[in-house]
């Protein structure tokens, strides 16, 4: 359980710190390094390496916008199995779903209760 | 001679450089410390409802998100993003973030053409490429398992 913890925690901070050195040596945008990620996160999974990171890391590898990209692939396969070609597009949203509505529904509802700063 | 090449040059000198290994050093402790309460919301999901890790996954990232919109509400996410750099907007609830202030900071002009149609101006461009690279990724590799 404290290595859970542990690595979790090494391998989180690992992944931030090489979008850190994209912001500081590439010059990128905190928006390009969040595409390239996804991205990355998907190119992972289709060699199947971004599973066993998970298994690895657990929070460390589940948590950093890099598993997005690997939970719309999986998704994606899911459904691919039953349906062929079209299933890619039917399951694609399937896991990241719970993401994306919960991030919607609670930016809509903050951004009315709250007030602008800064 | 001024050129644009020896002005940009010229400049370069006056600029500050950033502190690398410091910057580096914040990523990684906030960066971590988000995942370490992300492994924590797991292991509660998984001992409260029984969930597989898994299946814990969902009611973590969604925890999270909840977490990241509220602070970002009450503008402290802001101040932890002006620290941390990447190590607040690799994690998940960066998204969330940019989804929360996007909304927050076009409130002014109205609900429907501020908050909704701006909601995904940074968040967007993390969508688009995640479907589009998993499409691509996933169309290659349900062609190598059809094929072999």
């Amino acid at each position: 359980m404290i290595m859970d913890f542990f690595w979790a925690f090494v391998v989180g901070g690992a992944i931030c710190v090489i979008g850190q050195l994209l912001l500081d040596i590439f010059k990128l945008t905190p928006a390009h390094v969040m595409s390239s990620f996804v991205v990355a996160g998907a190119v992972l999974d289709g060699f199947g390496l971004y599973d066993k990171l998970i298994e690895f890391a657990g929070a460390g590898a589940t948590v950093p916008i890099t598993s997005f990209g690997h939970s719309l692939l999986h998704g994606a396969m899911v459904q691919a199995e039953e349906h062929g070609f079209l299933g890619i597009a039917v399951g694609i949203f399937q896991l990241t779903s719970a993401g994306i509505a919960s991030a919607i529904l609670f930016g809509f509802i903050v951004a009315l209760i709250f007030k602008p700063r800064g | 001679m001024i050129t644009k090449e020896n002005y940009k040059q010229s400049l370069k000198d006056y600029q500050p450089k950033p502190k690398y290994f410091r910057n580096c050093l914040k990523a990684f402790m906030v960066g971590g410390f988000i995942c370490l309460i992300g492994q924590g919301l797991t292991f509660f999901y998984m001992e409260m409802f029984g969930f597989t890790s898994k299946e814990a996954g969902n009611p973590t990232v969604t925890t999270l998100i909840l977490i990241a919109a509220l602070l970002t509400g009450f503008g402290l996410y802001d101040k932890i993003g002006q620290f941390a750099g990447a190590g607040s907007a690799v994690p998940v609830t960066g998204f969330a973030n940019s989804i929360t202030s996007a909304a927050l900071e076009h409130k002014s002009e109205g609900i429907v053409l501020g908050i909704s149609t701006n909601m995904f101006k940074l968040a967007g461009s993390v969508i688009v490429f995640g479907t589009v690279a998993a499409y691509v990724v996933g169309v290659i590799r349900y062609t190598i398992q059809t094929l072999f």
